[in-house]
C-alpha cells in the first residue's frame, strides 16, 4: 500500500507528538508544577502563614494600587489609540503601530532606568521635584510609571485587530440613524470588541502585577514600603525563605492561569464565525 | 489587509480627539523618557562610552545577553514551527491543555518563572539531579540563561508560525502531491517557504526580547561577574553603585540593538505581507 501523501507517515507523527509533548511540559508545565509543590512542601499551614506577614500583605497592597493606576491609564490610552488606527487612515500609521509595539522590545531594565533619568536625584527633573519635596523614584509614583511604559502597547495591541476586523459599517449605519459619536461607540462599538477588550485588560493587568525588572530600578526596596508582590518573592527567595517565596509567587502564578483561561474563553468565542481574531502577537 | 492604500474619508467622527489623545500619552509615557536617556547619553564623551562599553566586564555582559539569546531563538526557531505544526494538524490527548500553556511565559511573571526555573535545574532540583550524573550542569552557568530564555522566547515563535499554519491552502498540498511529490517533498518545498517569513519574525521577536530580559534569567543564571552576569543585570549593579554613566553607555548600547530589531520586524512583515499577497 502507497502511503497517503497528504499526511506524514506514522512514525514521524509520533515522534513529532512526542518531541511537542515532552518539551512543552519539561519547559512550561513543569516550572507550574515546581511553584505549587515548592509553596506546599511544609504545609498548608505554613503556606497560609506567609500571607499573614505584614511585609506580604504591604507588598499585596502595593501590587493592586499599582494595578489600579495603570491598568486604566493603559486602558484609555489602548481604546483611543485603536479607535485612530482602526477606524481611520493616516499617514504616519505604520510608524506610530511600531511605536506602540517600542515597549516590547525594550529591556524592563531600561525602562525602570529612563525614570531614574527623569526623575531622580540627578535627573533632569531632580532639583526641581526635591525644591518642593516631592518624591517619583524609589516610591510609588516611579512603580507606577514604570509599570505604564512597561505594559503600554497590551491593550492596543489586542484591540486593533479585533476593531478593525469589524469594519466601519455598523458604525456608519449608527450614525447615519442619529446616534451621536459618544453613544454610537458605547453601544455599537464596544460591544462588538468586548472580548478583545477583556483579553487585552487581563494581560495588561498580569504584566503589570508582576513587573519585575522595571520595578526593581525604581523601587528602592524599602521594605514593606515600596515593594510589589514580584520583588518580595525575590527578597524571600535570597534569604533562603523558599516556601515564603514560593507561597507569594502562587499568587502570581494563579493570576497567569486566570489570564490564560480568559485568553481560551475568549478565542473560542471569536473561532465560531471564521476565527476572526488577531492572533499570535503576544 | 489594507494594503491597497485605499484613501477613504471616514465618515466615523473622534480622529482629532483619539489620536490627539494618543500621541500625547505614547509621548508622555513612552518616546520623552526614552529620549531623556538618549540625551544623556549623548550628551557624554563618545570616548567615555565607547570606554565604558568596551571595558571587559560590560563587553561580556554584552557578548553574553546577545549570545545567549540568540541561543535560545535559534532552538526556539528549530523547534516553535515544530510545537506550531503538531498543535495545528494533529490530535493527541492533552493537547488543548498544552496548547494553552503555550502562552505561559507572556502571563506568567518573570520572576516567577525565574525563581520556578532555578529551582528545577538546582542541583537537588527535579532536573538537576538527572542532569548531575550526566556531567550536565544547567544552573549557574550560560546554559541556564539560555534555558530561560528559551522559556521566555517560545510563545513568540509558535504563536506568531501558528496562523499560518492554519491558512495553508490543502489545495497547494493537494497539487503538490498529484504532481508526484512525496510529503517530505512537499513539506520542504511547498510548506516550510510559507512559514519562512513568520519563524524568522517570531525569531527576531524572541531575540529581542531575550537580550533584554532580566526577570526570569537571574536567578537561574548566579551571576557569577565574567561568566554568567547579563547586560540588564550589570545595568542594575551599576546604578546600585551610583555609576550612572556606566549603566547610561550599556543602556544605549541594548537600546540601538532593540531598535535596529524591531526594523528588522517590520522589514520581515512586509516580506511576509507581500510574500503571501502574491502566492
Amino acid at each position: 500500500m502507497r502511503p497517503d501523501p497528504l499526511v506524514e507517515p506514522r512514525a514521524l507523527r509520533a515522534l513529532l507528538v512526542g518531541v511537542t509533548v515532552l518539551f512543552l511540559t519539561v519547559f512550561l508545565l513543569m516550572p507550574l508544577v515546581v511553584v505549587l509543590y515548592e509553596a506546599l512542601r511544609s504545609g498548608v499551614g505554613a503556606y497560609v502563614a506567609t500571607f499573614a506577614d505584614s511585609e506580604a500583605r504591604s507588598a499585596i497592597r502595593l501590587t493592586l494600587i499599582v494595578a489600579a493606576i495603570a491598568v486604566p491609564a493603559n486602558l484609555v490610552f489602548g481604546v483611543a489609540a485603536s479607535w485612530a488606527i482602526a477606524k481611520f487612515e493616516f499617514r504616519g500609521k505604520a510608524v506610530l503601530m511600531t511605536l506602540i509595539d517600542l515597549p516590547f522590545s525594550v529591556s524592563p531594565v531600561i525602562a525602570g532606568f529612563v525614570y531614574l533619568i527623569l526623575f531622580g536625584s540627578q535627573g533632569f527633573l531632580g532639583p526641581f521635584l526635591a525644591s518642593r519635596g516631592w518624591q517619583v523614584v524609589y516610591a510609588v509614583p516611579g512603580i507606577v510609571l514604570a509599570t505604564i511604559f512597561v505594559t503600554f502597547p497590551f491593550v492596543a495591541r489586542e484591540l486593533i485587530p479585533v476593531m478593525q476586523s469589524h469594519g466601519n459599517d455598523d458604525e456608519e449605519a449608527a450614525l447615519s440613524l442619529g446616534a451621536s459619536g459618544l453613544t454610537t461607540f458605547l453601544r455599537v462599538t464596544l460591544p462588538n470588541v468586548r472580548w478583545g477588550l477583556l483579553y487585552g485588560v487581563l494581560l495588561c493587568n498580569a504584566r503589570a502585577m508582576g513587573e519585575f525588572g522595571a520595578a526593581s530600578v525604581v523601587s528602592g526596596h524599602i521594605r514593606g514600603l515600596t515593594n510589589t508582590v514580584p520583588l518580595q518573592v525575590e527578597i524571600l527567595y535570597n534569604e533562603y525563605n523558599w516556601v515564603a517565596a514560593f507561597s507569594l509567587a502562587t499568587l502570581l502564578l494563579i493570576l497567569a492561569l486566570v489570564t490564560l483561561l480568559a485568553k481560551n474563553v475568549v478565542e473560542r468565542r471569536f473561532a465560531a464565525p471564521g476565527g476572526a481574531h488577531g492572533g499570535g502577537r503576544v | 489587509m489594507d494594503s491597497a492604500l485605499v484613501r477613504r474619508r471616514s465618515a466615523l467622527p473622534g480622529l482629532g480627539l483619539t489620536l490627539g489623545f494618543a500621541l500625547t500619552y505614547l509621548s508622555l509615557v513612552v518616546l520623552i523618557p526614552l529620549g531623556a536617556l538618549l540625551v544623556r547619553a549623548f550628551g557624554m564623551p563618545l570616548a567615555d562610552l565607547v570606554e565604558v562599553a568596551t571595558s571587559g566586564r560590560v563587553a561580556r555582559a554584552l557578548l553574553l545577553s546577545f549570545g545567549a539569546a540568540a541561543g535560545a531563538a535559534v532552538i526556539n526557531l528549530i523547534i516553535g514551527p515544530v510545537i506550531a505544526w503538531v498543535l495545528v494538524r494533529y490530535s493527541f490527548p492533552g493537547k488543548r491543555l498544552l496548547d494553552a500553556v503555550v502562552d505561559l511565559p507572556f502571563a506568567l511573571p518573570t520572576a516567577v518563572a525565574g525563581i520556578a526555573l532555578a529551582s528545577l535545574f538546582d542541583r537537588g532540583g527535579w532536573f538537576g539531579r538527572l542532569l548531575e550524573p550526566l556531567g550536565i550542569q544547567v544552573a549557574y552557568t550560560p546554559a541556564g540563561i539560555i534555558v530561560a530564555l528559551v522559556f521566555i522566547g517560545l510563545p513568540f515563535v509558535v504563536r506568531t508560525v501558528q496562523p499560518v499554519i492554519e491558512e495553508v491552502d490543502r489545495d497547494v498540498e493537494e497539487a503538490a502531491a498529484t504532481l508526484g511529490a512525496g510529503r517530505t517533498q512537499t513539506i520542504g518545498r511547498v510548506i516550510l517557504p510559507i512559514l519562512v517569513p513568520a519563524a524568522l519574525t517570531g525569531f527576531v521577536l524572541a531575540l529581542a526580547r531575550g537580550i533584554g530580559e532580566y526577570g526570569s534569567v537571574i536567578f537561574i543564571a548566579g551571576n557569577i561577574p565574567n561568566r554568567t552576569e547579563i547586560a540588564p543585570l550589570l545595568i542594575v549593579i551599576k546604578l546600585e553603585e551610583f555609576d550612572y554613566p556606566g549603566a547610561m553607555a550599556i543602556a544605549v548600547i541594548m537600546l540601538l540593538i532593540s531598535f535596529a530589531l524591531l526594523l528588522a520586524v517590520n522589514l520581515l512583515q512586509g516580506w511576509a505581507r507581500r510574500r503571501l499577497g502574491e502566492t
